[in-house]
């Protein structure tokens, strides 16, 4: 192995660990009841024949044996608490602490959706103190927090702008997505009913205002924009393109997930946008949790209004909050209760522990991160596009690719280096795509460490490809066959057919 | 740094930015705090929010203990700070986690197979129904009204704009599904009929009766559990195609409607149809066992447009803390635990129904019930809040024709108790309205 290696990473003994089916046997416990304070009941007389008789293959184990269990299974993860996770477009910054001991409180972590307003109002406080940082953020004027992720933000947007163009008698049937743009995109826009036109990027890897121009119709719905887009690149002429929408009557929608590169410096409503999902998950610092949950409020501009999900926050003439469901115009619900409530109690405790200094600095950190690496990948890496970038960068194994090492082999090989691999193959307008997106959270000294582990892959490429080609070498399991995987798929344990 | 990358300073790094849109001035947002002062602010508006009471309210959302492992687990940094299991070698301890969610799911509901999660159950139910009409080539649903209000909102949001007709069936006498309106509302067009069981009222469906009618004219049936914990006890909908499921009830804090766990179980043959991710089994280069994010040409960054659903990140922490609570409960602490919640709720329907009126006693039921008294529900409650106990939910909001009908909830968590003091108040209310006493204005006491 190369000599940078053990700078970062060195292999220790991790422990073997089953299926927790395999474990189970009769008899074992981690329950307890209390004593029953009501009469027993006959559950056949009060059941009859939708009793249930036997629960399956449900497991019997001890706590001890649950605590090691998922104990074991957590150390075969990389985790930001471990190290730099440089996914492009996943904003994997660091989780502060304090937003779990916070979101736990009693009377927030109890806080029944329906119990009475008047012992809800800690819960609405913490809303309306979140929205109103989300809007003076945004640059937008009202918002709604119902949306419990990006992609569910995205279709609550695009049900809006379809309300929109309804109220209007004017309904369109399409919304216009650059080629560059997260696959949520267009499959959002299928969910509301519009057909998608694709919209080829120029050749800095932005939006071609020409093009915008010629396929900007009456039809067009709105066009959906990652600003910076998925290269990392600030859409310089964002004001042309919001003009060319609203001329002809189409909304301007951003995703937000790369939000963390304007947080401060720069905000979307300034610049024409009309309506944007938020990535709490992302820009806010809410834990990804191996996958969610997340949460995607949308921001709006003031004539979106009419057409929020409901409810609707607002403030009573007596100073209390409440709940708003009378919105004829509303889009309706887009999910039961008032959305990930917990995620708006961490994400509010991140903007409080930053203010308005922290969240700028945050910002530039983010940008100076990205583009340390950028400058310290350059010439060793390939670089599809010149233009400047923001929060994160993308390169291509174009160089690499000549010795028959792709992304992914880089990818796999940087998991030996200690580091989670960077975002592979995307955005789809990169062949061989490599998009690091460091975030704010690292320190010089762990940037200086992934540039060096990057530059000794390249190395290695030249010297010994193969080496590469097989990464990781230093895993539980390696390559994992994916192809069997979907060929045949086993997606639960059975009695049957247990290995070790 | 800005040295290394021939920068003068960080403003260089934003010149792609237009002069005319950069912020030049602070955002009016609360000032930095530290540590301290964050924790205050929190403790205050959760002294604000209700701390301190119990509670009787279900519908949807459930309070039972949860088992103090559940967040020493999901606490661990390798859980909570990890993204979605993409890069499986260093990814295990999700995947193989996921897996054995789905499948203890599949054990629960009877199903052969259960994807990662959903967002929570409305979503589910949701995305179940557009799954049928996606399987069936047909386009109109049947909605039973006992289906939780919010998830039916939530469905007609979906449906409305996938141009989905929807009829809503009623429910009978008994509290269950109308059986005659049902085989009058399903055409040649219909989809799926959508039930929730046991439904919005704690009563159980006969689902097997259902699923005769919905499948004799090719609809599928989809059933909603929005009370997971009663899979410990009640038969579970084996007759269902599709299993729209809320986990909340599975060691899931209520925190004020969410994050909670929507789970989506089908059978086998329909499994290319299912949104969400799913993990699979499978071997690594070497042999070994090892387990992978699979079947991924049903999901959005594959199949953009084309995908069956635009969901990307899902509930993979919360569906964690399911995972674990099953694991505690296992086979037979999760029949104990139904059993106290069934026990509960009869003793309370039972004692309520001495002074009001218990509806729907006709059909079985779990751990809810649907009380009508003489006085407006929310005058009763009122005087329950000055116990610190927090009443049912009253019902007039989604169900006028009930009149003054509230819905009580009892799990394991509910104590003899406060039982008793809410019958009493109970009581109090119908020996006073049978007195012909004044009522207090609704509106005062609600406040």
């Amino acid at each position: 192995m190369a000599k940078h290696m053990t700078r970062k990473a060195t292999r220790h003994v991790n422990q073997n660990e089953g299926l927790i089916f395999e474990k189970s046997s009769p008899g074992k416990a981690a329950w307890k009841l209390p004593p029953l304070d009501v009469p027993e009941v006959d559950t056949k007389q009060l059941l009859g024949s939708t009793e249930r008789k036997h629960l399956g293959n449900m497991p019997e184990v001890s706590e001890i044996e649950i605590i090691r269990h998922f104990t074991r299974l957590s150390t075969w993860n990389y985790a930001i608490d471990l190290g730099m996770y440089p996914l492009g477009s996943c904003t994997m910054k660091y989780n502060p602490r304090v937003n779990e001991v916070v979101s736990r409180l009693d009377g927030i972590a109890n806080g029944h959706p329906y119990q009475p307003e008047k012992i809800s109002q800690g819960a609405m406080r913490i809303m309306k103190t979140l929205s109103d940082c989300l809007t003076e953020i945004t640059g937008m004027d009202a918002i709604t927090l119902q949306p419990a992720a990006g992609a569910h933000g995205e279709l609550t947007g695009l049900l809006m702008v379809r309300a929109y163009h309804d109220s209007k008698a004017k309904s369109r049937k399409k919304v216009l997505i650059p080629d560059s743009a997260h696959g949520t995109n267009p499959a959002t826009a299928a969910m509301v009913g519009y057909g998608i036109e694709n919209l080829k990027s120029n050749s800095a890897g932005i939006v071609d205002i020409g093009v915008l121009e010629a396929q900007m119709t009456e039809d067009v719905a709105a066009l959906m924009l990652t600003n910076p887009n998925t290269l990392g690149v600030f859409e310089e002429e964002i004001h042309k393109i919001a003009d060319i929408l609203h001329a002809k009557g189409g909304l301007l929608y951003m995703d937000g997930a790369n939000m963390n590169a304007l947080v401060g410096k720069v905000r979307p409503g300034d610049f024409g946008v009309d309506l944007m999902h938020l990535n709490l998950h992302k820009t806010f610092s809410t834990p990804h949790g191996g996958g969610g949950p997340g949460s995607g409020p949308v921001a709006i501009k003031k004539f979106l209004e009419p057409f929020l999900p409901k409810p609707v926050l607002k403030s009573k003439s007596d100073g209390t909050l409440g709940f708003d469901y009378d919105r004829p115009q509303s889009i309706g619900r887009v999910r039961s209760f008032y959305g990930n409530f917990g995620m708006f109690v961490r994400a509010l405790a991140y903007i409080l522990a930053n203010g308005p200094d922290g969240l700028r600095q945050t910002t530039e950190d983010a940008v100076l991160n990205a583009n340390y690496i950028r400058k310290g990948l350059e010439g060793t890496y390939d670089l599809p596009y010149a233009s400047p970038s923001m929060h994160e960068v993308v390169f291509s194994d174009k160089l690499q690719a000549k010795k028959g090492v792709r992304t992914m082999d880089i990818a796999k090989r940087l998991i030996d280096y200690g580091f989670h691999p960077y975002t592979t193959a995307f955005p789809l307008i990169v062949p061989g795509a490599m998009m690091i997106e460091p975030t704010e959270s690292e320190s010089k000294e762990e940037l200086d460490l992934f540039i060096e582990a990057m530059q000794s892959i390249a190395q290695e490429v030249e010297e010994d490809a193969e080496l590469v080609r097989t990464a990781p070498h230093s895993t539980r399991v390696s390559r994992l066959d994916e192809t069997a995987a979907a060929r045949k798929p086993i997606l639960r344990w059975k009695p049957e057919n247990t290995t070790s | 740094m800005l040295k290394a990358m021939g920068a003068r300073s960080i403003d260089d790094l934003f010149e792609p930015i237009p002069v005319e849109y950069r912020l030049n001035r602070d955002l009016k947002i609360p000032r930095q705090m530290a540590e301290s002062e964050i924790v205050d602010w929190f403790r205050e508006r959760s002294r604000e929010n209700g701390d301190g009471h119990a509670t009787f309210l279900g519908a949807g959302a459930y309070y039972h203990y949860r088992p103090v492992i559940i967040d020493s687990l999901i606490s661990r940094g390798e859980f909570l700070t990890a993204y979605t299991p993409y890069q499986a070698e260093i990814s295990q301890g999700t995947l193989q986690s996921i897996f054995e969610f789905q499948t203890m799911i599949c054990e629960l509901t009877g199903m052969d197979v259960a994807n990662a999660s959903m967002y929570d159950g409305s979503t589910a139910a949701a995305e179940a129904v557009m799954m049928a009409v996606r399987l069936t080539g047909r386009r109109n649903v049947a909605i039973a009204r006992s289906v939780h209000p919010e998830y039916r909102e939530v469905l007609a949001t979906y449906a409305f704009h996938q141009g989905m007709p929807t009829a809503t069936v009623p429910f009978a006498e008994t509290g269950r599904l109308d059986g005659k309106a049902l085989e009058k509302a399903i055409t040649a067009e219909t989809a799926c009929v959508l039930i929730q069981s046991p439904n919005f009222f704690g009563t159980i469906e006969d689902v097997q009766a259902i699923s005769e009618i919905a499948h004799a004219k090719g609809a599928m049936l989809v059933v909603s559990i929005a009370e997971a914990v009663s899979l410990g006890i009640i038969e579970p909908p084996r007759a269902a195609d599709i299993i729209a499921m809320e986990a909340q009830s599975f060691g899931v804090p209520l925190t004020f409607g969410g994050p909670f766990c929507g789970v989506i179980a089908t059978r086998e043959a329909y499994v290319r149809q299912m949104p969400g991710r799913l993990v699979g089994q499978t071997v690594d280069r070497n042999g070994k066992r090892g387990f992978v994010l699979t079947l991924a040409t049903r999901e959005q960054h594959i199949r953009r447009e084309k995908a069956t659903s635009n969901i990307c990140t899902n509930q993979a922490l919360v569906a964690l803390m399911a995972n674990i609570f099953m694991t505690i409960y296992g086979k037979v602490g999760f029949k104990e635990l139904a059993k106290q919640n069934l026990a509960k709720a009869a003793y309370a329907a039972q004692q309520f129904g001495k002074h009001a009126n218990v509806l729907f006693n006709a059909a079985p039921r779990f751990n809810e019930f649907v009380v009508q008294t003489s006085e407006d529900p929310y005058a009763i409650n009122s005087r329950l809040l000055g116990h610190k106990i927090v009443g049912g939910l009253p019902l007039k909001k989604f169900y006028p024709e009930l009149g003054n009908a509230s819905l009580w909830c009892c799990t394991e968590l509910t104590t003899r108790s406060m039982i008793d003091t809410a019958a009493g108040l109970i009581a109090e209310s119908e020996r006073s309205q049978e007195a012909g006493e004044e009522e207090p204005s609704v509106e005062e006491v609600a406040k």
